[in-house]
């Protein structure tokens, strides 16, 4: 290699040697934190409006989703009487009732849960397959990368709602989260796979893959502990991202019906229900889709910020 | 060329056959007995099931019954609806309604999404361009059924410029409202893509050597900047195409369009499971079509495609 001997870049030269001691130049702050991606990107990010909205969001929604009681002492199911159906808000009933009389607030707080655990079992699916297929494809590369990136183009292909919407077609007796998060996640792994294939092919030839090579790291050792750390930054934004597009999945399957049964909360199915009703009790719909919206939105104004900060290119864009 | 064209129509084939080999696959995994279940509650006679048994080839293998399922597709037999009538009777009649909303709302979407992406590329940072990437984010975190409830709500109820459901014939003034709502599926990204398309092309050595030259704005920016910036909004248009066949389903079905996408969301919503599955597979089908057209116009188009392994 020709790095062997020392060649000062021309930074070093900047300043004109008389004016500025030859021992300034060369100080270097050894005290001084190393800064590494993930410290910049952090740096980056606290700075931003969007992110601390998303952030504050995301967190209510989780808190909302583990703790609905806290937000709400109307039972959702229990108290509904039909003499309310459709009917306006009350001092009690601040988002009005829905056709079947119950409280609209209090089914949006519990049906929380059940849109944030999609999003997170899909997510949690759709990484750990996209991470395996595009991790071996990009590293291995070869015979192994044509079986597996051909496997993936084949799901890539089929457009996943449709996917989904025969799986739970098949599977229309056992409809649960489980279920639907299988048959959305079985079909939406292949975007992760790509980006991180994509980004392990750039990685995998930089000079400390080579360095940790010649020491005689093993292979695998080498992709786990040096290429995949250094390859993971794009999957976290294509994570964040995809998991509102996973709430989005859901509540357009339980729209269409054939996501969760009508038993499961959801707002998908609030959403479904109260289609009919869009010109009398306009109410019942709008309350679910807009916290649907903005939790999706968050989801995805998160997924941005970190793809900003990350990105030095799109950094410079804003 | 021919080589090109060869070598993406080989590589269509294994998609094709995986594709329909997983729905294939689904399907089969489904579980009771189809023949069965067109009884009833009535026992069958056995050798009227044997028969039938045999006509449907459901006493072959499984891998003989995919093969000969995929003879049939290729001669443009994709079974038949619940209601008796063959799924191509019902694709000629419903699929010219489905590509002209398609067409429609890819119209629309790239001339909103490159004029809209265009001047927030030249304005960066002023208030337009903050404004417009604020509407695109509400637009991607948006589903598609909101934001056709909220177009129905405002245009349809509230101000009563465009009809709720579409009549008979879908006249294209009865699709606009439909088509609107189909195009802010992928408005979005258009916008996004042009954006960032035209501040890099804006910061190209051609530009600067065109306003050195004393050309005026008026000139460059049409010539120099769009035109240079417009190749990959092209690109993502075209193969939006598909996706906006496809995507049809959910706007089709709530503002009752008689299309193909209609079909499919009134056979999900009665649980018809097998007229489901043929829609799924045509509709599969026509997206790896239209994608293919696509690279291959792409090759024609850009001859530096072509030579790109």
């Amino acid at each position: 290699m020709s790095n062997n001997s020392f060649t000062p870049t021309p930074k070093h030269f900047v300043a004109p040697l008389e004016e500025t001691p030859l021992v300034a130049i060369d100080a270097v702050n050894v005290g001084e934190r190393p800064s590494n991606l993930w410290i910049d990107a952090w740096r980056d990010m606290r700075r931003r409006p969007m992110f601390w909205i998303s952030a504050v969001i995301i967190l209510l929604v989780i808190v909302v989703a583990l703790f609905p009681t806290l937000f709400t002492s109307v039972p959702p199911n229990d108290n509904c009487q039909l003499s309310n159906s459709n009917g306006g808000p009350t001092s009690d009933h601040l988002l009005g009732f829905t056709k079947q009389g119950c409280d609209v607030f209090s089914r949006l707080v519990h049906g929380t849960s059940t849109s944030l655990s999609v999003g997170i079992i899909v997510t949690i699916l759709t990484t750990v397959l996209g991470i395996l297929f595009g991790a071996f494809a990009g590293f291995y590369g070869g015979w192994l990368d044509s079986i597996l990136s051909r496997a993936g183009d084949i799901f890539f292909s089929i457009p996943y709602i449709l996917a989904a919407v025969v799986i739970m077609s098949v599977f229309s007796a056992y409809r649960n989260v489980f279920i639907i998060s299988l048959a959305i996640g079985i079909f939406a792994w292949p975007a992760t796979a790509r980006v991180l294939r994509a980004e392990i092919l750039r990685v995998k030839n930089s000079d400390y893959v080579m360095a940790a090579r010649a020491t005689g790291v093993t292979n695998f050792r080498i992709l786990v502990r040096h290429v995949l750390p250094n390859s993971i930054a794009p999957v976290i934004v294509v994570t964040t991202i995809s998991l509102g597009a996973a709430i989005v999945a859901e509540a357009t399957l339980s729209f269409l019906g054939v996501g969760l049964p009508n038993s499961t909360m959801s707002w998908g199915n609030d959403i479904s229900a109260a289609q009919v009703d869009l010109r009398t009790a306009p109410q019942t719909l709008i309350y679910p889709s807009l916290a649907l919206s903005i939790t999706v939105l968050a989801f995805i104004m998160m997924g941005e910020v970190i793809r900003d900060a990350l990105d030095p290119k799109a950094r410079a864009q804003r | 060329m021919a080589g090109y064209i060869l070598r993406r129509l080989l590589q269509a084939i294994p998609v094709l056959l995986g594709t329909t080999f997983l729905i294939y696959f689904m399907v089969f995994a489904m579980p009771g007995d189809p023949l069965l279940a067109l009884f009833g509650d009535k026992t069958p006679n056995p050798a009227l099931l044997e028969r039938l048994r045999q006509e449907y080839h459901l006493d072959q293998p499984f891998i003989v019954q995919y093969f000969l399922y995929l003879g049939g597709i290729f001669r443009g037999d994709f079974g038949t609806s619940f209601s008796g009538e063959a799924v191509s009777d019902i694709l000629a009649r419903t699929f010219p309604v489905t590509i002209r909303l398609a067409i429609m709302a890819l119209i629309i979407e790239f001339v909103g999404g490159v004029l809209i992406g265009l001047v927030s590329g030249l304005r960066k940072g002023k208030l337009f361009d903050a404004s417009a990437l604020v509407v695109s984010l509400i637009f991607i975190s948006l589903p598609i059924f909101v934001i056709a409830f909220v177009a129905q709500y405002i245009f349809g109820i509230q101000l009563g410029w465009a009809r709720t459901t579409v009549s008979t014939g879908a006249p294209i003034q009865d699709l606009i409202l439909p088509a609107f709502v189909l195009a802010s599926i992928s408005f979005a990204q258009l916008i996004r893509l042009t954006r960032a398309s035209v501040i890099e092309t804006q910061g190209l050595d051609f530009v600067r050597t065109a306003y050195g030259k004393g050309l005026s704005r008026r000139r460059i920016i049409p010539v120099h900047i769009l035109r240079n910036s417009l190749i990959p909004v092209v690109t993502y248009a075209a193969t939006d195409f598909g996706v906006l066949l496809v995507g049809a389903t959910v706007t089709e079905g709530i503002f009752n369009v008689p299309g193909v996408g209609r079909t499919l969301y009134q056979a999900i919503i009665r649980g018809e499971g097998p007229t489901v599955v043929s829609f799924v597979t045509v509709m599969v089908l026509i997206y790896l079509a239209v994608n293919l057209v696509v690279d291959l116009l792409y090759g024609l188009l850009d001859p530096r495609i072509r030579y790109v392994k």
